[in-house]
């Protein structure tokens, strides 16, 4: 009961800073709930399943450009194109998990970076369709939901708020339903897991097509709120990004994604307005972070304050 | 059929080791089973081929009549058997009431789940730790919480692989109770060093070998069994009941 409360809190703050944010943060804000949705989910499989994934970038670009292409090469609207670009996520992460799942550990982690690289190449070898290196801004149309212009800073600020708020509420029903407790003992000790009765690579291969759908969803809204599809979102850097953001917030934690993000997304803005190299402070504060709160800040939070957060 | 389990010529190679050679063994519905021999002998492969853990290079293992040799672990838990590990493992991160629900929820859902869980840690005696960190137990508590979620399982087999190993002389004790205890509802096979509670407990007793069972019967009959006595009473018993 408290724990759904804390949930709800943060999203009613949200949508409370909605009304009196500066235009500036007011952006940025919207930026950083979606790319927290794509925490949210990357955060489902390594926070709570333990498999470290570096290919995640695979699953945000999916959804990107699946909902993306539709829009420009199949004049679909921003309702339709997102469906598609979480249904083509959710259909890439289930082919990879049946290949990368075969593997534990660094087999693992090493398969997922080499799909994601692949996926990466891909987008830039189909230049004609996908706009290789430059991609394509997005059409007017794939940024209307019925009458709602989605480029606007209000609509695109409670859009980003309700993806953000679906992605945050099923992932909190997920780990606290018996799949979220069996996920929890597989990231424990997968063979005991096994002989309790649980098909566990089963349960892998769904939590990665969840985790790969909410990536997706992350990725497809991203296009359509800030109206680019590019490959940079397909490179290395953005299947380290959600690692870093959960690893900062708290692994395994339902808010920590959130936190980390915005975490992350201020240090560097707040940087590079004192120096060129903020990507250099940046870097300290993490050293610092991980010496002082390695369990990450809301893992902090569970540790000394409050150990049934979930 | 009164065999709830049988194997059949059941052996397993690691690299060109035998380390298990072609094993019979007939476990009938309700009896307390122990299967002890010297280090090396085999036993924990052998269970490990019953449980679905490692796979046989040659026989078959009959569950209730059917053939699970190909079954995978999870699919024969699920059939009726439960597991308990030689090493404590327990999921340390999770409380003690969620270890044994854990166990229990392949079986049971909802106001029932709570009952089960209840039941079962009240049997082992960690009625009233359910809200505890499992890692936070004493080790002896741990071992007891692993037996709290074969009970959940509510098995028709229970596997228990070296339950006494690390316990203290009063813990030991109450396990022996427990087990006699389960005795009854649910058919045990123990593997265990300890020769006190194998005498005590088990109404038969399988002796391993190098890899074969060099013989089987009451503890009266293993105990007169000069083979036995040469083999492992006499020399790595001593050492192992020390």
């Amino acid at each position: 009961m408290r724990a759904l409360a804390l949930h709800l809190g943060l999203l009613a703050g949200l949508l409370a800073l909605h009304f009196v944010l500066p235009a500036y943060h007011h952006g940025n804000l919207a930026r950083v709930m979606v790319l927290a949705s794509y925490g949210v989910g990357y955060n489902l499989l390594f926070g709570y399943a333990g498999l470290l994934s570096l290919g995640h970038a695979l699953f945000f670009a999916a959804g990107m450009y699946g909902a993306g292409l539709m829009v420009q090469h199949g004049g679909l609207g921003a309702a339709g194109a997102f469906v598609v670009g979480v249904v083509v996520a959710a259909g890439v992460a289930a082919a990879l998990a049946l290949l990368a799942l075969r593997t534990v550990g660094v087999g693992f982690m090493i398969v997922t970076l080499m799909f994601a690289q692949a996926g990466y190449l891909a987008i830039l070898h189909f230049s004609e369709i996908t706009g290789g290196d430059e991609g394509f801004v997005l059409p007017q149309a794939g940024r209307m939901l019925g009458s709602v212009d989605l480029s606007t800073p209000d609509a695109r600020y409670l859009a980003a708020l309700a993806l953000f708020s679906v992605c945050l509420l099923v992932s909190l029903a997920l780990v606290r339903a018996p799949f979220g407790r069996v996920l929890v003992a597989i990231r424990e000790n997968e063979e005991r897991v096994r002989m309790l009765g649980y098909d566990t690579q089963a349960t892998k291969w769904v939590a990665m097509v969840l985790s790969g759908a909410i990536s997706g969803a992350a990725g497809a809204g991203y296009a359509i709120l800030f109206g680019y599809v590019g490959a940079s979102f397909a490179e290395a850097q953005y299947s380290i990004l959600p690692l870093l953001w959960v690893l900062l917030g708290g692994a395994g934690t339902v808010l920590g994604p959130f936190i980390g993000a915005l975490f992350m997304f201020y240090l560097i803005d707040l940087a590079s307005g004192v120096t060129s190299a903020h990507m250099l402070i940046a870097g300290v504060a993490l050293v610092v972070l991980t010496l002082f709160a390695p369990q990450g800040i809301m893992g902090e939070v569970r540790r000394r304050l409050w150990r049934g957060l979930p | 059929m009164t065999a709830l389990l049988q194997l059949r010529g059941l052996g397993r190679d690691f690299a060109g080791l035998r380390a298990v050679d072609a094993v019979d063994l007939d476990l009938a519905k309700g009896e307390v089973r122990a299967l002890i021999g010297p280090n090396g002998a085999g036993k924990t492969t052998l269970v490990g081929m019953i449980a679905g853990r490692i796979a046989p290079s040659r026989g078959r293992v009959i569950f209730e009549g059917r053939d699970i040799t190909r079954l995978p672990a999870h699919r024969r838990m699920r059939l009726g058997m439960a597991y308990t590990f030689q090493i404590t493992s327990v999921f340390a991160g999770l409380s003690v009431a969620e270890n044994v629900a854990l166990a229990a929820r392949r079986r049971v859902r909802g106001a029932a789940l709570a009952e089960a869980v209840a039941a079962a840690l009240g049997r082992v005696g960690l009625g009233d730790r359910a809200g505890q960190v499992a890692g936070d137990l004493a080790y002896g508590h741990q071992r007891l919480l692993e037996i709290a979620m074969g009970i959940a399982q509510r098995p028709r087999l229970l596997i228990l692989d070296e339950p006494t190993q690390g316990l203290a002389e009063g813990e030991i004790e109450g396990f022996a109770r427990l087990v006699r205890d389960l005795a009854g509802e649910v058919t045990i096979l123990l593997i265990e060093h300890n020769m006190d509670v194998v005498m005590a407990l088990a109404e038969r007793i399988t002796v391993m070998e190098a890899g074969r069972v060099l013989a089987e019967g009451t503890p009266a009959e293993i105990h007169a069994n000069r083979a036995v006595q040469a083999a492992y009473l006499g020399g790595a018993g001593d050492a192992a009941a020390g």
